[in-house]
């Protein structure tokens, strides 16, 4: 299980972002979280992947709390957690190609096959591997970027508005594949939207935000 | 007493066209240079010129010989332009021609070893500084503060006093005092780059900071650093000349740009005006070339500098 327990966390000194916020994620089911722009749900995914560090709060990864965050956190604990981010034109290098991007997170030595297979899953074809973001749409390059996340098989899974900047069809078939993933390879997966159609849809149960934040 | 008020916008001249902020050019005009000569001319008299330069460089010294700069005639001291010697000789019979191509090749030689030398150490010590942050960032860019408040003229100087008369010192000298400023563009680029979500999806797949740095950083801040080293190599040409013009620099058997100004200095007070012509112009024409290829070049990397220019 994947928890954060009275969060605290901001940017600034004296700014809080989260305040007091509790969430528990359990494998093998879809939690969607439904709150306004704003409101610091981008800021709980950060926090709950080691990316940023809460400045009160506890998050524990599978019994095991979680003292240390960014780089200071061990590789192996971060990589059981998978984000996906909003905007994929500032979440892919923009330098890389397709297929780099997919790879990134697979180890030094995985065969090519393996970039293919990630890529076929998500629903990419060959020859869009060998382009860079800018000459592909953002749900193809949104795909490449859930792809790059499956790639550490993570155990959770945390997607930020992932089908914000998407057309429904799009939305329809990446939401549809996380579900699968669901299914198939027991992951946890953590829904934030201001979408309750979306979330709705999808998730096994869906939180407002009013339910997380308890001011401490 | 009457409030005075300086008049702004529109009204202040309405002759003057439609009011646009201070320091941007009109459209059409050239990209933040506040001058008429549209871009693409001052970019082709640029190239044209350092490619001209740069073939002198390679040609005369295959004709001539490097012994040419060596040979001393004082039968033929100070003789002005003519046939013999398209721009006269010098104090010692030499020919002014060879000897300032010549010393242009040394002189841009230690001036791209100097830029390069200086960016590769900006850009890894900026690099590491801004992707590390915390106590490290605070503590070298201390040290960079520190190496800023020193002139770096008194510090190249200090060094060259150490070791004169040698081209590694000279090297040394300019690239001890050119990395700071290198180091300071590169960590704020790092500074930026380092909150991108490919930077945190890199992160969060378990890539350590070398990786990071290594596979998103550099390769993001290498344009940057490249600009950098273009912007700084006519800055190193001149901080050779001034080095060796106070007979710090290079040997005098080495003809560099610096040390032909400081020879001619007696010679001009004689009327012999070609000993510093020859030097003088070519410093002058490398550094405006170099220095207008680098500003085209930025403008090309900066593209919003531009638009927010054409307002």
């Amino acid at each position: 299980m994947l928890s954060g327990t009275g969060l605290v966390a901001g940017y600034h000194r004296g700014q809080r972002v989260l305040d007091g916020v509790s969430l528990e994620l359990e494998p093998g089911s879809i939690t969607g979280v439904l709150g306004p722009s704003g409101c610091g749900k981008s800021t709980l995914i950060r926090v709950l992947a080691l990316l940023h560090t809460p400045e009160e709060g506890v998050v524990r990864l599978d019994d095991h709390r979680v003292d240390r965050f960014r780089h200071a956190a061990p590789a192996a604990l971060r990589r059981q957690v998978g984000v996906v981010f909003q905007h994929p034109r500032s979440a892919a290098d923009p330098r890389h190609t397709l297929r780099r991007i997919v790879s990134a997170h697979l180890p030094a030595k995985s065969p090519p096959q393996e970039t293919d297979r990630l890529a076929e899953l998500v629903g990419l074809t060959p020859d869009l591997l060998s382009r860079r973001p800018h000459e592909v749409s953002d749900g193809q390059l949104q795909r490449a970027c859930l792809a790059r996340t499956l790639g550490t098989d993570p155990r959770y899974l945390l997607c930020d508005e992932m089908t914000a900047m998407l057309d429904a069809s799009s939305a329809a078939t990446l939401v549809h594949l996380i579900r699968a993933q669901v299914h198939e390879r027991d992951r946890g997966v953590l829904m934030v939207s201001h979408d309750p159609a979306l979330l709705a849809a999808c998730c096994d149960r869906t939180l407002h935000w009013e339910e997380l934040a308890r001011p401490t | 007493m009457s409030e005075k008020t300086v008049p702004t916008g529109p009204e202040a001249d309405p002759e003057a066209g439609p009011w646009r902020p201070a320091g941007r050019r009109r459209p059409g005009g050239a990209p933040g240079r506040g001058t008429a000569v549209p871009a693409r001319v001052r970019l082709a008299f640029a190239a044209g010129t350092l490619v001209a330069v740069v073939a002198v460089i390679l040609v005369v010294p295959l004709v001539a010989g490097d012994a040419a700069t060596r040979t001393v005639d004082y039968d033929a001291v100070l003789l002005p332009p003519g046939a013999g010697h398209l721009l006269g000789t010098d104090d010692a019979g030499r020919d002014v021609l060879v000897r300032a191509v010549l010393g242009a090749r040394v002189s841009l030689v230690v001036a791209v070893t100097c830029a390069v030398v200086a960016t590769l150490l900006g850009t890894l010590v900026g690099a590491v500084s801004g992707a590390v942050g915390g106590l490290t960032d605070a503590i070298v860019m201390r040290v960079v503060d520190g190496f800023n408040a020193v002139p770096h003229l008194l510090l190249g100087i200090l060094i060259v006093a150490l070791y004169r008369g040698s081209l590694i010192s000279v090297v040394v000298s300019i690239a001890l005092t050119h990395w700071t400023t290198v180091a300071r563009i590169v960590r704020a680029e790092v500074l930026s780059l380092r909150s991108r979500p490919y930077v945190d999806a890199a992160i969060s797949g378990g890539a350590s900071r070398r990786t990071v740095l290594v596979r998103h950083l550099l390769p993001a801040v290498a344009p940057q650093s490249a600009l950098a080293a273009a912007l700084l190599l006519p800055h190193a040409v001149w901080h050779e000349t001034a080095l060796s013009f106070l007979g710090l620099g290079l040997p005098p058997h080495l003809p560099s740009l610096g040390t032909m100004v400081a020879d001619s200095r007696d010679d001009v007070l004689l009327g012999a005006w070609w000993t510093i012509a020859a030097p003088a112009g070519v410093l002058v024409a490398v550094t405006l070339a170099v220095a207008g290829l680098a500003g085209w070049w930025r403008d090309r990397l900066v593209p919003r500098r531009r638009s927010e220019l054409a307002l």
